[in-house]
């Protein structure tokens, strides 16, 4: 069975050239494989709007727990300690502080995790030969068999002409 | 622009191409390792070993096995505590404050740092807990509801300490951790066996996805901008464990800047001791290189500066604030019988720093080695006489008592020296000590633009 082709760039221009050219094309089923993160990939597959309002939620979650937590321990068992306000603020801010930062860590790790649809157990574009390279130094493009446009000799020529190194990822 | 070179391409050095550079980088990984690992990972086994033994002593016999006792009831343990704490201080400092300013000479030094931070910690958490009377109820710090109806008292900076200790060690792990795992991904698809198998668990199946990168490297830059500050108030934190007490020499204000200060101070030294040899016996000159060494005698230079202008100020206040009992903790740390570590201390941390000012002293890599140790013994001195001579001598006179730590407290510090020791050694076998599609990434940048 084909999985799809992995194209392989030496440069990251020539990905995002590829990639713009494939989506102009009509392809939608299409993933990019990099060694390193690539600027401007976001404007050409979208990207990461929603992570830092996440971690603002998280970081708003986390205060509220923290002041939570200590407001109602204290009011729980109430101990005078040398006459000092029982509901003393400025003594809060210290755990307020580090759950606030716990909550968005963990959550925010999480979240990268979901988003990212990890863990994977496995993925049709490392079954590709020379995939190792991609982690390396090379830029892959990965183009799904069960894209509508998909066609084994087209596509191949598309690639080519982008000045890929074109394989073939077959199940073994 | 295509013309001129990057002004920091000499940050690595020799001919490389982006395979002869990952083959480098993952040989301590892939190849058999050089002799002196196998030393080190034998000597930090054994004293492992002895840790364990004098933990399992404290546990059987209880914490008369200790030299504590009244009034100096905090001792070797939280001299070692804050010791170790502090230590890992640089490796979030190199990894999260460098990541922020663009620094790419923190490419070759993060992931041994952080590292480093890890078993730091580990390491420091120890001392509170063998340090309870009763270690089995240990969860009692923590808020739950019990059938006692009691709750932490969170006005307390030892509650505080709890949750700065928990938060640091998490955020310092995770961060590790999503550091390792674009090179997790590079050792599973060049691993047989069960190795590829364990290296694609710990990946989590990270393929090298653009979009993935993207959001990996938001995350990433977001939680360095919250390992930042955490890095600072957890010092600043246990440094109030101390300045909430009255004790003299403790209650100071200006403890937090004191203690973040010392904390970057001995952690960029522990890096360099622990940098240098391992250049040296891995052949990574061409990465971490001279100017590297040098950025880091810089900052330690920097820390060091601080730490030494509040000895001075110490005095000053202890004066200035014509509190009597000040001023006699002041006298005794100079002239009482702990006055050869006072004294030590100030040679370490005020005078030989000085060395590092000039660059015939911060390009001598044996001076530089010799100082990173030098710097520690220093802290670990500072420490001491925080925690021991201050205590050793309060209010009343007729309280002083000295301090006799016994064969399990120094068996305690040892073994926490093996631990870190034998915990770094395994993981410089198992992981790549320098992030890979970091330096990768950096090779792109500076031969590219």
């Amino acid at each position: 069975m084909l999985y799809g082709f992995m194209a392989y760039f030496d440069a990251p221009e020539k990905l995002l050239e590829a990639i713009k050219a494939l989506k102009g094309a009509g392809y939608r089923h299409i993933e990019a494989l990099t060694p390193n993160p690539v600027e401007g990939i976001e404007e050409v597959l979208g990207g990461n709007g929603r992570i830092p309002w996440v971690a603002f939620a998280l970081g708003v979650l986390g205060a509220g727990l923290g002041l939570f937590l200590q407001v109602y321990t204290t009011l729980d068992y109430p101990m005078n300690a040398g006459g000092k306000p029982l509901l003393g603020w400025p003594a809060f801010i210290p755990v307020t502080f580090e759950l606030t930062i716990l909550t968005i860590t963990v959550g925010i790790f999480l979240y990268l995790l979901y988003v990212n649809g990890l863990p994977l157990a496995d993925h049709p574009a490392v079954r590709a030969k020379d995939y190792v390279r991609v982690l390396l130094d090379e830029y892959g493009l990965f183009v799904y068999a069960s894209d509508p446009r998909f066609d084994l000799e087209a596509t191949r020529a598309l690639l080519q002409a982008l000045g890929a190194e074109v394989e073939e990822v077959r199940r073994a | 622009m295509a013309d001129r070179p990057h002004p920091d391409r000499d940050l690595i050095q020799g001919e490389w191409t982006e395979k002869t550079l990952v083959e480098k980088l993952l040989e301590p990984v892939e190849k058999p390792a050089p002799r002196p690992w196998r030393v080190v990972l034998a000597v930090g086994g054994a004293l492992t070993l002895a840790w364990l033994y004098a933990i399992f002593v404290t546990f059987v016999k209880g914490l008369g096995t200790w030299g504590i006792n009244q009034p100096v009831a905090w001792g070797l343990d939280v001299v070692h505590f804050v010791w170790w704490i502090g230590i890992g201080h640089a490796g979030t400092l190199i990894s999260a404050i460098l990541v922020l300013m663009r620094q790419n000479w923190r490419d070759s030094l993060n992931r041994v740092t952080e590292a480093m931070t890890f078993f730091a910690i580990l390491a420091a958490a120890t001392f509170p807990l063998i340090h309870m009377g009763r270690p089995q109820h240990f969860y009692w710090v923590m808020p739950y509801p019990t059938h006692m109806a009691l709750w932490p008292q969170y006005k307390s900076p030892l509650s505080w300490d709890v949750l700065a200790i928990m938060t640091y060690i998490t955020i310092s792990t995770l961060f590790l951790y999503l550091g390792l795992i674009p090179d997790l991904a590079l050792l599973r698809e060049r691993s047989q066996g069960w190795r590829r198998k364990v290296y694609g668990w710990l990946s989590l199946g990270w393929t090298g996805n653009a979009v993935h990168w993207q959001r990996y490297r938001a995350v990433y830059v977001l939680l360095a901008g919250l390992a930042t500050p955490v890095v600072i108030s957890v010092h600043s934190v246990v440094s109030m464990d101390f300045a909430y007490g009255l004790v003299p020499g403790w209650h100071l204000t200006v403890f937090p800047p004191f203690f973040a200060a010392g904390a970057i101070y001995s952690g960029f030294a522990m890096a360099l001791t622990l940098i240098i040899p391992l250049r040296r016996w891995y052949r990574l000159e061409g990465v971490v290189t001279e100017r590297h060494l040098d950025w880091m005698a810089k900052v330690t230079l920097a820390s060091g500066l601080g730490v030494a202008y509040i000895y001075l100020l110490e005095i000053f206040i202890a004066w200035y604030s014509a509190e009597p009992a000040e001023w006699a903790q002041q006298i005794w740390r100079m002239t009482g019988p702990y006055a050869p570590y006072y004294w030590a201390m100030m040679l370490i941390n005020v005078v030989l720093l000085q060395t590092l000012w000039f660059p015939r002293f911060r390009k001598n890599l044996t001076w530089l080695f010799l100082f990173s140790i030098l710097a520690n013994v220093g802290m670990w001195l500072e420490r001491f006489v925080i925690v021991v001579i201050s205590l050793s001598k309060d209010f009343l006179p007729a309280n002083a008592q000295l301090y006799f730590p016994t064969w399990v407290d120094w068996t305690l510090f040892l073994g926490t020296l093996g631990f870190f020791l034998f915990g770094l050694a395994l993981f410089i076998r198992i992981f790549p000590p320098i992030a890979v599609a970091e330096m990768v990434h950096l090779f792109h940048k500076l031969r590219r633009h």
